[in-house]
């Protein structure tokens, strides 16, 4: 008994050590420890041993039970694991391939320029807001002390529907609808389109879009609009970017200024890109003309206020280096995708 | 304007800066400065050489051999101009140094042209006669230079070895300032040199205009009328007699080339001049041609013809000012004077005029007549009346300093008032709070005082100077205060007061998520322009009576093209699309945020509606449902989820019949889409399929909303039954679904389509549909009875649309 139970012990464990796959484990499995299994078979023989021998036998023939269905379950572990790394193996792949993303649109760099700016004005408390693009005279010229014979009228050339209706020339007509509101203080920005009688070219387009500042409340200085600006320069330009305000005159803001940047492409030694210069002309800004306040009647001596008007294709075309403003306007798919 | 600092340095005397500093200081100061270039770039080592003798090159004959005495020693030069004479003085460049251009006076090179010694055809040359070409000018500024040669100095008092640079009066830099409209003074050599004497902090000194004229008095030959006082604030008038016309001195020429006027003779070249350094235009009229010695100041009739001194006839109305004799007109005030009275050279006696005219009316005039000159470009700023006098008298006393003529005593003056002269109140505190700085009340007198602004202590005013038409509020007298203070100076801070809410308003909040869902879907952001051709309703199918043919008209367009405000944004995208797809661009996607403007009436009384379009476009990949999704995409995203209504019987003609859909949301009409009319293709060049969907934003930011609200995870398994049918073509899915919807009842949670199929295998005209249909309980698990009793009533609903089944 005991040498036929070593036998089968031996060679159920060379069997199983010859196991490439699962199916064959199985095979084996049922071979030995099976209904009609070696091992099964050797255990129903037990009636012709002796009762007293019975338990030693016994014990025996569970030791071999268990030893061969450990060396089974080594087996199995064994073969998994090769066949996992038989398929792992297998499913390498070309890691280097193209992507396969949906396919995205591309944001106008005009729009991207507008959010940066709009989330730095946000961030600053300033609400955005937008007004008319055909618009009454009064609100793009009269109100912002520009009166019928001024020259300034001349200067922007003006598209006209009518004696008394226009495209606007500026953003600056949002500031008057703003303070129509009667809400006080103020303080916000109106990015929009504005229209201008310029033949197309590389530097022109009749219609182009400005933003528009202001900010109106009881105590506001030349100060703070200086300091506004150079958050804001900063912001878009980088921390290092340095500001520059020289006089200027707007028949709206007084006393009026110009704000240049040092250039960012030479951070100001002076380059092709800023002529030499060291500086790029950025916007226009200024104290809002106590006359202006008063035709709407807003009282001067308690309500103070500045305002600024950035042109956003200058933005876009000097910060993302576009040689061309046609290239705006023609949507051409290879000029977009770029941004 | 354009001029040389040389002429400002001789009202600031003690001026002395580099021109950088200046560039740099008179633009921090608000003269802004557009640029400069100096005169005597890359003129080096020229002087003045005197021709000793002149000999024949012994193998050339259109060279000679010079002898030229430069001062130091005398040196051979060969050259080949053809007007050099034993004795002239003419500018020699030695060996090493440089010229600025070439004989021919092509483009100046950057570095300029270096010379050498050398030799020519055999013979040694040290160094080079210079022509008015090579040293960077030409002959419209020297107009004594010779057409082709060497320039040949015509000043006695210059001597070999003499800085010729010098000689020539190029030692200078002409600077380009950007004047701003405001400041009228400052279209002026005065004006200008009164900024930088403020700006540098140096004495500004005038020059002294002393009183001329002989014992006569003009009055007595000359009168003058002014019929229209509300367009000719002023006029003045002198009398020259016995007018000897010369060249002007170089120094006047050298200035009037400078600020880029030609000179011309002493006294066109006095008249410029004046212009120039007071900002007064001025006319001189022959008198002889003047009949009556009578000056009337008086509007042109309707339709009255005149030729101007170019020789060109214009044709005048009654809104233009004209300066007439006793019979006729001679001139049109502040613009150009007539043919009839122009001076020649042989001119005797001279009527000088300078007058201030009404600004606004010299422009609109100007425009109308398609003439705008240096003089009307002056006069429409609105110029000082009380400059005018001094300037013609300024006019005067050079007539008499070159010898120009005889000036006769007076000055017929008829002015409608001087403008009050302004006077404002001194308020120190009130500057500093608007400016945000602490400039001292001593600080802001010294700069009124460099600025002709007197301050007078016991009423506390500041008197205006009348040039100063700028200054007329305390804002202006702030601005003054921080421009000699200096803006730099001024300290940064942000604003206080109450902390304000920053945000975008909602409806472009709206519109940034539209550009959100439009590029996750792969459209690529485009802009259009406002206005387009009328001739695009046509193109676009649109028919004759169609509401879009309704658009606003621009009165002074830039042409056809860009006449009228659009009402649709479908030439906009077409002509994109179309430039995309003619450039071999593949599978091109765009949208487009821009406003329509629809008018309430026409002709327009009142602002229109200007209409957000959410414009949707694209050719290649794709078809219609890939644009339906991109459009659902969006309206998901800003929580619009109930079901859109397509309508397919919109009937829009610039779609394709068969794949078009009107868009409904909740009864509202929020848009359109559809395949592109292949005719609109074709008008459009393009030979593909389009697809696009126009959203109308106003319509759509009403029903938007970002309530979001958890309603638990379902704990009961589903019950899916699948339904498959054929049906007529023309049945419509959407209305099979509604149907299924309705009859499903509560526990019916989703209905989707999983199979669509036309052909062979379905009979004709028809097309066969399945649906996968998903019931389920909140509360329980559904019983099939449950189940089995709501398909009951779906299928019936099939049945009654006369729909069968498919087994």
């Amino acid at each position: 008994m005991k040498e036929k139970l070593t036998k089968i012990r031996e060679e159920a464990i060379k069997r199983i050590g010859e196991i490439d796959n699962l199916d064959r484990l199985n095979d084996i499995r049922v071979a030995y420890l099976g209904k009609k299994g070696e091992l099964t078979a050797l255990l129903k023989s037990m009636k012709d041993v002796s009762a007293e021998d019975r338990p030693k036998v016994g014990q025996m023939v569970n030791e071999t039970r268990e030893q061969i269905e450990r060396q089974l379950e080594e087996a199995k572990k064994r073969v998994e694991s090769a066949a996992l790394n038989e398929r792992l193996k297998r499913e390498t792949i070309d890691v280097t391939l193209p992507a396969s993303a949906p396919k995205m649109g591309h944001r106008h760099p005009n729009t991207i320029a507008l959010e940066e700016v709009e989330r730095i004005f946000i961030g600053l408390g300033y609400e955005v807001v937008s007004g008319p693009e055909v618009e009454k005279d009064y609100y793009n010229f009269e109100a912002l002390n520009i009166p019928a014979d001024h020259p300034a009228k001349d200067e922007q050339d003006t598209f006209y529907i009518n004696g008394d209706i226009l495209l606007r020339t500026q953003t600056s007509s949002v500031q008057i609808h703003e303070m129509e509101k009667g809400r006080l203080p103020i303080r916000m920005i109106a990015p929009g389109r504005v229209f201008r009688s310029d033949e197309v070219d590389a530097t022109h387009s009749p219609c182009f879009h400005q933003i528009e500042g202001l900010v109106i409340d009881d105590q506001v200085t030349f100060a703070d609009l200086k300091g506004t600006l150079d958050s804001f320069a900063k912001q878009l330009f980088g921390e290092d970017t340095k500001v520059k305000f020289r006089p200027h005159h707007f028949p709206f803001t007084e006393p009026s200024a110009e704000m240049d940047v040092s250039c960012f492409k030479c951070g100001g030694k002076g380059c092709r890109f800023c002529k030499g210069s060291g500086w790029i002309e950025i916007l226009g800004c200024g104290m809002v003309h106590p006359h202006v306040l008063e035709l709407r009647g807003i009282d001067p001596e308690k309500y103070v206020g500045f305002a600024f008007g950035v042109g956003l294709e200058r933005i876009a075309l000097l910060k993302y280096e576009i040689d061309d403003m046609r290239l705006m306007y023609e949507n051409d798919d290879r000029f977009l995708s770029q941004f | 304007m354009n001029s040389a600092l040389s002429w400002i340095k001789a009202y600031v005397p003690e001026l002395e800066c580099t021109d950088q500093e200046y560039f740099d200081r008179m633009t921090l100061t608000g003269t802004k400065v557009e640029g400069f270039t100096r005169l005597d770039k890359n003129l080096e080592k020229i002087v003045v050489g005197k021709i000793l003798k002149i000999e024949k090159h012994p193998d050339a004959d259109k060279l000679i051999v010079c002898q030229v005495d430069v001062g130091s020693e005398t040196i051979q030069i060969v050259t080949g101009a053809p007007n050099v004479s034993e004795g002239d003085m003419v500018p020699v460049v030695l060996d090493g140094g440089k010229v600025a251009g070439g004989h021919d006076g092509g483009p100046l090179p950057e570095d300029g042209i270096s010379i050498k010694n050398g030799k020519l055809r055999g013979v040694e040359s040290f160094g080079m006669m210079c022509s008015i070409e090579e040293l960077g000018s030409d002959r419209n500024f020297y107009p004594e230079a010779p057409e082709y040669g060497i320039y040949i100095f015509s000043n006695p008092e210059l001597k070999p070895g003499d800085d010729a640079v010098a000689a020539l009066g190029l030692h200078d830099t002409v600077f380009e300032y950007e004047i701003t409209s405001n400041r009228v003074d400052c279209y002026s050599i005065l004006g200008i040199a009164r900024e930088a004497a403020a700006t540098f902090d140096k004495p500004f000194v005038p020059p002294v205009v002393k009183e001329t004229g002989n014992g006569e008095d003009v009055n007595d030959m000359v009168k003058v009328e002014v019929e229209a006082p509300d367009l000719c604030t002023r006029y003045c008038a002198r009398v020259v007699k016995n007018i000897k016309i010369a060249e002007s001195p170089e120094w006047m020429k050298r200035r009037l080339a400078a600020s880029g006027i030609r000179p011309i003779n002493n006294i066109v070249d006095i008249t410029n001049y004046v212009m120039e350094e007071y900002g007064q235009p001025m006319h001189a009229f022959d008198l002889d041609q003047v009949s009556g010695n009578k000056i009337v100041v008086k509007r042109a009739n309707d339709g009255d013809k005149f030729v101007t001194l170019d020789g060109q006839e214009r044709i005048l109305d009654k809104d233009v000012l004209m300066i007439c004799d006793a019979e006729k007109e001679i001139g049109i005030a502040g613009i150009m004077g007539g043919e009839n009275s122009k001076i020649t050279d042989d001119v005797k006696t001279m009527l000088f005029e300078a007058a201030t005219f009404n600004g606004p009316n010299i422009r609109k005039s100007a425009k109308r007549l398609g003439l705008r000159t240096d003089a009307s470009g002056k006069f429409e700023k609105g110029l000082d009346p009380r400059n005018a006098l001094d300037a013609i008298n300024r006019a005067c006393q050079l007539i008499e300093e070159l010898g120009a003529g005889e000036v006769v005593g007076g000055v017929v003056d008829v002015c409608a008032g001087l403008k009050d002269e302004v006077e404002l109140e001194f308020k120190p505190e009130k500057y500093n709070k608007l400016l945000g700085t602490d400039v001292s009340k001593e600080q802001m007198l010294e700069i009124f005082g460099k600025l002709d602004i007197v301050y007078k202590p016991e009423s506390n005013m500041l008197h205006i100077p009348s040039f100063r038409q700028d200054l007329l509020g305390q804002a202006d007298i702030a601005e003054e205060v921080a421009r000699f203070y200096g803006y730099d100076k001024i300290p940064m801070t942000l604003p206080g007061g109450e902390g304000m809410e920053g945000r975008l308003a909602y409806t472009m909040q709206i519109e940034a998520i539209a550009r959100e869902a439009a590029e996750r879907c792969g459209f690529s952001q485009a802009m259009f322009y406002s206005f387009e051709s009328p001739k695009v309703f046509d193109k676009l199918l649109i028919a004759e009576d169609d509401k879009l043919r309704q658009a606003i008209s621009i009165s002074n367009p830039l042409g056809e093209d860009f006449s009228i405000m659009r009402t649709t944004t479908l030439n906009g995208m077409l002509t994109s699309l179309s430039l995309n797809f003619n450039r071999r661009n593949k599978d091109v996607r765009l949208y487009e945020l821009g406003n329509i403007y629809v008018p309430k009436a026409l002709p327009l009384t009142e602002l229109p509606d200007e209409r957000m379009q959410f414009t949707l476009g694209f050719y290649g990949d794709g078809d219609f449902y890939s644009l339906k999704g991109a459009v659902e995409t969006f309206l998901k995203l800003v929580g619009m989820k109930n079901e859109v209504e397509y309508d397919p019987n919109g009937g829009l003609s610039f779609l394709h019949p068969g794949r078009q859909a009107v868009m409904s949301y909740d009864g509202t009409v929020i848009g359109y889409l559809g395949e592109v009319h292949p005719k609109v293709c074709a008008n459009y060049g393009m030979k593909c399929r389009a697809y696009v969907a126009v959203l109308d934003m106003p319509a759509i930011v009403p029903l938007t909303g970002f309530e979001h609200k958890f309603e638990g995870i379902a704990k009961f398994p589903a019950v899916t039954r699948d339904i498959s049918m054929v049906v007529p073509k023309g049945v419509l899915a959407g209305d099979i679904e509604k149907m299924i919807r309705q009859r499903g009842g509560k526990i019916l949670e989703n209905v989707s389509l999983f199979d669509l199929y036309e052909g062979d295998q379905v009979k004709a005209g028809h097309k066969s549909i399945a649906y996968s249909l998903s019931f389920r309980h909140k509360e329980k698990t559904l019983s099939d009875d449950e189940v089995n009793a709501s398909m009951k009533k779906i299928l019936n609903g099939l049945e009654s649309m006369k729909i069968e089944l498919r087994s």
